[in-house]
């Protein structure tokens, strides 16, 4: 990858033929950015992305981990065909940490921002402590509102209570906003199989619907896919044309092939960021509008809600509020936050209070905190493996650092191996706007993982072999100090590896001519004077 | 005051002049310095794979080896974090609880311990690159990281300030991981390489010829990194520039 090719794409000002485009009033070419109406460019969310260059050559898509059963995902094998992609590798890591500049720039604007992230720590860590009271509150507010609250265990419970509803009504088709709640519960596939259509209206959930693909970032469904990927899968399935990766000519496809599934929709569903106890209120954020169509159009509408995300009261919203789309994308407030409270005359609303692991979750004394977790992806986008990786290497409906820490509460074999897939630079708990320790988390979990041989003989043979050398001076200095091989040139964990991993993409340490300890002896021990040492300081 | 001088498995093995820069750094400063002849290592590799168990023999002969000193002062934040935070394999009695509360990184040390306020000898005119290893900057907080909305600090850029001739270059991702992470650089090579070539090509981008850390193990991944990639950068340990290395 060269220098020239993460540079954004010059503008020459001329403007790029027309045909074809549905709105070319509003685009610059090269300049995809929303503008002001005096022509500056806005500073908020998706509107200030910066146009990624275009790829020459057409590379395709790498997909994602194999899964494999219940066998332990292989993040690493996925992880390098996704850096076999070049371009894609580039523009991957170019817009998060785009993102991630961008959530810095909002963060540092904000004198009290790190008391802020105290607060929303606080709160959840109170509402957690007392998850059933303010759960009872959010039933009986909600009731009194004229909503259905449902109760369901686990993501099966899920999909049969919302299956029952859609069938007491005779609704065979449904338009929801993007939820990680129902990818969590199978949701979409598990409808599928009943004979309900779904359309997802998000467009980056939309995008990776029609791909049949799950989302590989938690804000940004798509966010691995260049637009010549997606305009690929729309001429493919909406029937836009192949070469053109225009972004406003894909969105506006979008929106024109899904607008008429929304007017015409049985019903419409929506996740939930934050659940107001005292109101009984549901608020979602969106930057498209989407949740407020899926919601306000249909004549039955569902939400379906995590339990964690009950809090208390409605001031308490604004705290997050506040942190929630600086640190997922450096906007200070996503275009909708809107409120859902009741249903409108001659409709019915639905709420599915989901646990899916929680209820477990909040009695692991290690990490019960991840249960505060906000969704907002900032752990995501500041996190150099995820960016070099890609979220779908992950196998898993959360990827990144958030991902590490709440996948093994879900199935501890298939996803032993993710809490390794991290360096624990600790940047995400740095940048979790509830103050998740998430990569002490992760170190956690690997102790766990280790302790109940979740982890491959093969790593826990070469720890213990490891442990054996290093506790002992004598065999520690024969292994370092008496070997004049290569193999030499490594750390005793490292050679132990029969296919050198350490050498294929880096040179090998140069040998010194001798340790510091076989220094030391020679300088500094008996029959050595300081004088001596001190003409030898040509070392450095 | 009786310093303990702690030298990492892999610097001993690889890096023995930083050891060796180290020592004389903190004799120059006119103190008695003492290397305990049965040293080996922190036990780092092992619990950082989940391996506590493993790890414990490890931490028993660290805690033997260090118990007798008023300090322990090693050249790595990363074998200084794990001391601190994480030799928890074996009982904490109080001599374990005293040697892990006064094991120090030598940047730390002479910042905030010994309040070093010059280094006559040290001049280094070269534009260098400073690496924050992700131990020493978030887990001892050398420095404020980027993410952090908290005034700006940086204990090793004092130190380096105090240097003669030494200018340093901004990095467009200053405190990005450069994919070292212990045993990760061996079991995630894949990605852990591809960490290297960005932070080496951030490093020679910002026009830097040399690369100043106080952790071997970062340096030693990315030299490798910058070896393989053709790219003409340095790497030199933080003890080496404050020992007056001349480059």
């Amino acid at each position: 990858m060269s220098i020239e090719d993460l540079t954004p794409r010059e503008t020459d000002g001329t403007p790029r033929e027309s045909a074809g485009m549905i709105h070319p009033e509003v685009r610059a070419p090269g300049d995809e950015s929303e503008r002001h109406q005096d022509g500056g460019r806005l500073q908020h969310a998706e509107a200030a992305s910066k146009p990624i260059a275009a790829p020459k050559t057409r590379e395709q898509q790498p997909r994602g981990a194999k899964i494999r059963g219940n066998r332990p995902i292989d993040q690493g094998e996925a992880a390098e065909r996704f850096l076999a992609a070049p371009l894609h590798q580039a523009a991957h890591d170019e817009r998060l940490w785009d993102l991630r500049k961008k959530r810095d720039v909002s963060a540092h604007g904000i004198p009290e921002w790190e008391e802020l992230r105290e607060i929303a720590s606080n709160i959840k860590a109170h509402t957690l402590s007392r998850l059933d009271t303010y759960l009872e509150q959010f039933e009986a507010a909600a009731k009194a509102n004229g909503v259905h609250v449902h109760w369901a265990s686990d993501g099966a419970d899920h999909n049969r209570i919302v299956l029952e509803i859609l069938r007491s009504h005779g609704a065979k088709t449904l338009v929801k906003s993007k939820s990680m709640l129902t990818e969590e519960c199978g949701f979409r596939h598990h409808m599928a199989a009943s004979g309900i259509e779904i359309i997802e209206t998000d467009l980056g959930e939309r995008i990776q619907q029609l791909d049949n693909e799950e989302p590989s970032h938690i804000v940004a469904p798509a966010v691995h896919k260049t637009r010549m990927d997606v305009a690929e899968v729309f001429a493919r399935t909406l029937g836009t044309d192949p070469e053109n990766d225009d972004a406003h000519y894909l969105a506006e496809s979008q929106r024109e092939t899904t607008r008429p599934y929304i007017l015409n929709a049985d019903a419409g569903m929506t996740g939930c960021n934050f659940a107001i106890a005292e109101t009984g209120t549901v608020v979602t954020c969106t930057n498209e509008g989407n949740a407020d169509l899926s919601g306000n159009v249909p004549p039955l509408q569902i939400h379906s809600i995590g339990i964690e995300k009950v809090i208390p009261r409605i001031e308490d919203l604004g705290v997050f509020i506040r942190l929630l789309s600086r640190s997922a994308l450096g906007s200070p407030i996503t275009q909708y936050t809107s409120h859902f409270r009741g249903p409108r005359p001659g409709t019915e609303m639905h709420y599915v209070l989901v646990d899916n692991g929680r209820s477990e979750r909040l009695g692991m004394e290690e990490f019960w905190t991840s249960l505060k977790c906000i969704r907002c992806g900032a752990c995501m986008n500041t996190c150099p493996v995820y960016r070099r990786s890609g979220g779908l290497s992950y196998g898993a409906t959360y990827a990144g650092p958030i991902g590490l820490i709440i996948d093994p509460t879900f199935n501890k074999r298939k996803y032993s191996t993710l809490p390794f897939s991290s360096t624990m630079n600790g940047s995400c708990t740095n940048v979790c706007p509830v103050k998740i320790n998430i990569h002490e988390q992760i170190f956690a979990w690997r102790k766990v993982l280790a302790e109940e041989h979740q982890i491959p003989l093969l790593k826990q043979g070469m720890m213990k072999a490891a442990g054996a050398v290093l506790s002992r001076p004598a065999a520690y200095r024969a292994a370092i100090g008496t070997a004049d091989s290569a193999l030499r040139a490594l750390p005793r964990f490292a050679v132990y590896n029969p296919l050198n991993t350490w050498g294929k993409k880096r040179e090998m340490p140069e040998a010194p001519k001798q340790s510091f300890h076989a220094w030391y002896k020679q300088n500094r021990m008996a029959g050595a004077s300081k004088k001596d040492v001190a003409s030898k300081k040509d070392v450095s | 005051m009786r310093i303990g001088l702690f030298v990492p498995c892999y610097v001993d093995a690889f890096e023995p002049e930083v050891g060796i820069a180290t020592l004389e750094l903190l004799e120059r400063l006119g103190l008695e310095v003492e290397y305990p002849f049965d040293q080996t290592c922190c036990g780092q590799p092992m619990t950082n794979t989940g391996c506590h168990a493993e790890a414990a023999a490890t931490e028993a002969l660290f805690v033997k080896n260090f118990a007798k000193f008023d300090y322990v002062v090693a050249p790595s934040g990363s074998c200084v974090h794990q001391v601190r935070e994480h030799l928890t394999a074996i009982p904490q009695t109080e001599e374990v609880v005293g040697v892990r509360r006064k094991t120090f990184e030598l940047v730390e040390f002479l910042h905030d311990v010994l309040k070093i306020e010059e280094f006559p000898w040290a001049s280094f005119p070269h534009k260098v690159a400073y690496h924050a290893n992700c131990n020493a900057l978030r887990g001892i907080h050398h420095a404020r990281p980027s993410e952090i909305n908290l005034p700006y600090y940086s204990k090793p850029l004092d130190l380096l300030a105090k240097v003669k001739g030494i200018e340093v270059v901004k990095l467009t991702r200053p405190d990005e991981c450069c994919g070292f992470g212990g045993t990760f650089s061996v079991f995630e090579p894949a990605v852990s390489a591809k960490m290297g070539y960005d932070k080496v090509t951030d490093q020679a981008r910002a026009g830097a010829a040399y690369v100043v850390s106080a952790d071997s193990s970062c340096l030693m991944h990315q030299k490798g990194c910058a070896e393989r990639l053709g790219v003409p950068l340095k790497y030199i340990h933080i003890a080496q520039v404050l020992n007056g290395a001349a480059a």
